[in-house]
């Protein structure tokens, strides 16, 4: 055992976020009712000093506490975009929890510790850490799908999340244990050097990697484990689910990649058709039924299933380029997501819900600016140029082809065009129908400026996505 | 001694009672009781494993799970407390707000 202090420096981002989160729920007895906003700017600051701290360690590379935390460019990469999707998410929650009547400090707290979760799983070297971040952070979203707690839908997400997430975590857990027993370890370096040695001929590892991927895909929503998906991001609060749909979502995908690539990466001819069969499960489930919704949040639900089908083509490519693709996607859908759901939130306010697309009913005669940047959402999320969906997409499915899959990038980009339609008739309903009522938006300068940062985001990803690909290619996840 | 195998099936029967009693019983307690179940078929395959490998990890993995189990039993019964009050039940049949 060796102790130094290098080991508490290089998970200070992680020790800051944590005691952050605790004076959060200390300072919440302090402040009085109408000023609950300082403690959101208070978390965005704790965010922001964590940001700092990765920020310097950014070139670190390095393995503390036994194997147990790895800091690598890797990790760094989607600590950053956690932050950055926390930054936003609560500049998007302000006034919204204000209407909601929930406006509780603890709420910004249970983001933080979230955050902290998600840093944890990414930076995880050994089964054991992916296992305590996930649950940290799956415990934190329990908490937060249920914080309208006086009505019904949002406390019915919340203990359907919670049942359907336990149930998962055990599953997973399951499949950690027979894989320790296989192996002797539980380190992914270790399990990686075991299953590169020789050709493992063990029942036992199909078993466990098919509870690994059905952990895992509950947690990124793949088909068929995806039924919780749609009921939960419908009954949260839409900051939350704005939030559960992006940054947990890059989190699991991080890991599900850290774990494949680097423990089971020996074995990567058992495992390949099963996340391909599921990659193209979830394209088509997703892209289908988000089709038939007409409550925008379930459509945005299934468009986050579609969208993490199209992730999995990274995974499934693997090696640099689909590495690459992956994280590169996965930062540009956390942007445009964050931002659709931004518009959602801002059309809350007094009697309207804003969860209807025909809600959206002629928004472009009276509030033309929240119309154009919902318009440049959705041509994102549907990949179309000139905006960062398009790169992200040609990207995943160019490792596709190279891959020698061509199949598969050619039904990803069907699927594509059949996404259009649903992403599209958002804008049709926005700018081809006569409005029936006023519009009366929800705006703050907080709400503007995330909206402002996500969509100047989208669009210059869009047109220069050089600088985003050189950050990725620096933080190719490295096997060896 | 007790062979592996011995603690592999309880640690299965275990896991397969409790995966089925998520899937067909329909009191929301009795469904965390059965994920709890799930929860230590895994822990009795670790404690079985670490002891037959002469290796540590699989008993430290252990803790780790149980202080888990207990976060998320608590976590658990205050979202089933605030169900109740917003409508009267815990049957998973009734929780059915939403659906497409």
């Amino acid at each position: 055992m060796n102790f130094s202090w290098f080991q508490l420096v290089a998970i200070a981002p992680e020790i800051v976020l944590t005691i952050g989160a605790c004076a959060l729920f200390l300072f919440d007895l302090a402040i009085p009712k109408h000023e609950k906003d300082k403690l959101g700017y208070f978390a965005i600051g704790i965010l922001a000093v964590a940001f700092y701290g990765s920020w310097k360690l950014a070139a670190v590379e390095t393995e503390i506490f036994s194997g147990m935390f790895t800091l690598d460019p890797y990790a760094t990469y989607f600590k950053m975009l956690v932050y950055l999707a926390g930054a936003i998410t609560i500049l998007l929650s302000m006034t919204y929890l204000e209407i909601e009547k929930i406006h509780l400090g603890e709420y910004y707290g249970f983001i933080l510790l979230a955050t902290a979760g998600m840093m944890v799983m990414v930076s995880a070297g050994d089964l054991i850490m992916i296992y305590l971040g996930l649950e940290l952070l799956s415990i934190s979203l329990y908490i937060m799908a249920g914080f309208k707690r006086h009505e019904s839908r949002s406390v019915e997400a919340s203990a359907k999340y919670l049942i359907l997430g336990s149930f998962s975590s055990a599953i997973l857990l399951y499949g950690i244990s027979i894989l320790y027993g296989i192996a002797g370890t539980t380190n992914l370096k270790g399990l990686g050097a075991f299953f590169a040695a020789g050709a493992v001929d063990n029942p036992g590892l199909l078993l466990s990697m098919s509870f690994l991927v059905v952990g895992f895909g509950f947690k990124v929503a793949a088909v068929p484990f995806h039924m919780w998906t749609p009921d939960v991001y419908e009954g949260s609060p839409t900051p939350v689910t704005a939030f559960m749909s992006v940054a947990p979502k890059a989190a699991s995908f991080a890991v599900f990649l850290r774990v494949f690539a680097e423990a089971l990466g020996g074995v990567k001819a058992h495992w390949q058709p099963i996340l391909i069969t599921l990659a193209v499960a979830t394209m088509v489930l997703g892209n289908v039924v988000a089709i038939v919704q007409t409550n925008i949040k379930r459509m945005l639900a299934y468009s986050s299933i579609a969208h993490a089908g199209y992730a999995l083509i990274g995974i499934i490519v693997g090696g640099g380029l689909g590495t690459m693709s992956l994280m590169l996607y996965l930062m540009i859908y956390a942007l445009m997501n964050l931002g659709a759901f931004g518009v959602v939130i801002i059309l809350r306010k007094g009697g309207m819900r804003g969860e209807d697309i025909a809600d959206f009913t002629g928004l472009a005669k009276k509030n033309p600016v929240a119309a154009v940047i919902m318009l440049i959402f959705m041509f994102s999320l549907a990949g179309l140029p000139p905006t960062a969906g398009f790169v992200a997409k040609f990207y995943l499915f160019m490792g596709a082809v190279e891959a020698g899959l061509v199949w598969l990038a050619v039904v990803g980009v069907l699927l594509s065009a059949v996404s259009a339609y649903y992403y599209l008739r958002v804008v049709m309903v926005m700018y081809m129908r006569e409005p029936g009522r006023d519009f009366d938006l929800a705006t703050s300068p907080a709400a503007s400026l995330a909206l402002i940062v996500t969509t100047l985001a989208v669009l210059f990803i869009g047109l220069y996505p050089a600088p985003l690909i050189d950050a990725t290619k620096a933080a190719i996840l490295q096997v060896p | 001694m007790v062979p592996l195998s011995y603690y592999l099936t309880l640690g299965a029967v275990l896991f397969v009672i409790g995966v089925v009693g998520v899937l067909i019983r329909k009191n929301i307690i009795i469904i965390l009781l059965s994920i709890e179940l799930m929860l230590n078929a895994a822990n009795i395959n670790f404690v079985a494993f670490s002891h037959y490998l002469q290796d540590i990890t699989g008993q430290v993995f252990v803790f780790f799970v149980m202080t888990v189990a207990a976060a998320e039993v608590a976590i658990g019964l205050a979202i089933i407390i605030a169900l109740y009050r917003n409508r009267s039940t815990i049957n998973v049949e009734d929780i059915s707000l939403m659906k497409w």
